[in-house]
């Protein structure tokens, strides 16, 4: 070992570090800025132009005819809420049965398989997804409809209610499997009572973040749900949502329809954000079970 | 076999001062050896555990203690890859027959952790009851009754009883683990094995465990594995040391303690290693 004095640096050397720390504080801090700028343009855009098309008649009133002023899109909005509706009955309830599956009964090779299998899943470009619902429903029916579309988007939720509760069951601890074990209670019961009952905020998380996710899904819908002007009440028929009437006003040549298109998007965008937030909410005291 | 579950307490059974009388062997082990995999962790263990008295198991860690505990209600199962041979007898009742459910004998046989775990999502009423609810009973009253009386018999009814719709993991340390205590007891077991129950108390927790370890052998046969030399020679009757997955030496506390016939017993009690 050298004299300690020896492995001080100069001054020279010193200077040159605390600036190459400096520069490189800044170029993180400009990353992070990079990151966040995007959400608070789309914010301010959104709010810029959608927000003067934005009244009352916007929640309650149908599309106008073109050329005439005014209207909104009701429709859509409780369009995509059917759909959500719909998408919910078909995925919650596959998505946590599987998830439970894992978690508590499948051997480490079925686990394996059906994990992979959900990642991959996962993964699938949405307007897949649409492809799948069109090829079960719209073609042997012969027609669009709401059905299709609340399917292609609960098929999208499954994989993804599937591993948010396979984790968060994962998370219960042993010891209250034991303790239930130990008291002469069957499995299914355990699981059922015990197990879920403790997980149940995470799993209701999960559930509203694939709904948060598919919420905004227009490609699956394309043609599926299809879209339309007017009230639907039979769900064997197409049925309007605020991605499809977003995007079918975006390409319009119409300066009001633009207008409401903006209004549409932040609308969906507030529907989205208001689901997160409840997920935050519900998962801040998550760590005390 | 009249039903563990529905069968009720005497009421307010007087409080005997002296041991009950002798009943013969609660568990009869015969010959009983584990595997984990290629591992064996017990060998050729034979002993006869007596009914209504307080049996301490104690050896050095990963002598088989644990598991040997975990056998007598086929907790061990919940591992991978375990295997069995003997026979193990409960009053008679062969534990590992077949056509046997484990969900019953666990219904005979309670058990208590050495963490304590009360059900986070359940007040202290129905971290009591769950065992009872779960197994199918549904009259609220008796639910009520065996309520006070589980948590009576643990010793914790007068510290909670204005508090029962509170979170169970509101309590202290040892208030959950007696609260365990009770909630194992609530199902009326035959016996009820306790796995290092103290280790993660404090002494003042601790001994009203072990009072309470004390006042159970008038109903229960307690099977109570003790890092704690002298909580076995406090609280139990007899004592059982093993070592290297074998039963060494087994007989009346104060015999282990004072004379013990084993130099490795000899070794361990006194300190000298373990």
């Amino acid at each position: 070992m050298t004299d300690a004095l020896a492995c001080r640096p100069t001054p020279g050397y010193a200077r040159w570090r605390a600036w190459k720390s400096k520069g490189m504080t800044v170029l993180l801090g400009l990353c992070a800025i990079a990151v966040a700028a995007p959400l608070f343009l789309v914010i301010y855009f959104l709010v810029h132009e959608g927000a003067s098309a934005l009244d009352w008649s916007f929640f309650t009133q149908l599309p106008k005819p073109t050329g005439e002023a005014g209207g909104g899109m009701a429709h859509a909005i409780v369009g995509t809420l059917v759909l959500l509706a719909m998408a919910a009955c078909v995925g919650v309830p596959v998505g946590v049965m599987g998830g439970i599956y894992l978690a508590e009964y499948g051997s480490d090779r079925t686990s394996y398989w059906t994990r992979f299998a959900a990642d991959v899943l996962n993964g699938v470009p949405s307007i897949v997804w649409g492809m799948v619902a069109w090829a079960m429903l719209v073609v042997p029916f012969k027609t669009f409809s709401a059905y299709a579309g609340g399917v292609a988007l609960g098929l999208m939720m499954i994989p993804l209610v599937m591993r948010t509760t396979e984790e968060v069951l994962i998370l219960v601890p042993q010891s209250y499997r034991e303790a239930a074990l130990a008291l002469g209670i069957e499995r299914w019961k355990i699981v059922l009572v015990i197990v879920v009952k403790t997980a149940m905020k995470g799993i209701v998380t999960g559930v509203l973040v694939a709904l948060a996710r598919v919420a905004g899904e227009t490609a699956p819908l394309l043609f599926t749900a299809l879209g339309n002007n007017f009230w639907s009440g039979n769900l064997s028929e197409p049925i309007a949502a605020l991605p499809l009437q977003i995007f079918s006003y975006a390409i319009s040549p119409y300066d009001d329809w633009h207008r409401q298109a903006w209004a549409g998007a932040l609308v969906l965008m507030l529907l989205i954000l208001s689901l997160n937030l409840l997920v935050r909410f519900l998962s801040r005291g998550k760590s005390t079970t | 076999m009249d039903d563990p579950i529905t069968r009720s307490l005497p009421p307010g059974a007087p409080a005997a001062q002296s041991l009950p009388a002798d009943e013969g062997p609660a568990f009869e082990v015969q010959d009983f050896s584990l595997w984990y995999g290629p591992r064996q962790a017990l060998i050729d263990v034979s002993i006869r555990i007596a009914a209504r008295r307080v049996t301490a198991i104690i050896g050095p860690s990963g002598c088989g203690k644990s598991t040997f505990l975990r056998a007598l209600n086929r907790m061990h199962e919940l591992t991978p890859g375990t295997k069995i041979v003997g026979s193990l007898k409960l009053f008679g009742d062969d534990l590992y027959g077949p056509g046997v459910d484990p969900a019953y004998v666990r219904r005979r046989v309670g058990m208590v952790f050495q963490k304590s775990n009360p059900f986070p999502t359940m007040s202290i009423a129905e971290n009591v009851t769950v065992g009872m609810r779960l197994n199918g009973v549904r009259d609220r009253a008796f639910l009520k009754q065996r309520l006070e009386e589980s948590l009576q018999m643990a010793a914790l009814w007068d510290e909670v009883k204005d508090s029962l719709s509170r979170p169970g993991i509101s309590l202290s340390g040892g208030q959950q683990q007696r609260l365990c205590i009770a909630r194992a007891l609530a199902v009326q077991p035959e016996v009820l094995l306790m796995d290092e129950p103290c280790s993660a108390l404090d002494p003042i927790a601790t001994a009203k465990v072990e009072e309470l370890i004390q006042s159970l052998r008038e109903r229960y046969t307690v099977v109570i594995v003790t890092h704690n030399m002298q909580q076995a020679a406090r609280c139990s009757d007899q004592t059982a040391f093993f070592y290297l997955g074998k039963l060494v030496e087994f007989g009346d506390t104060r015999n282990i303690f004072m004379n013990p016939s084993n130099p490795q017993t000899e070794a361990y009690v006194s300190g000298r290693f373990g």
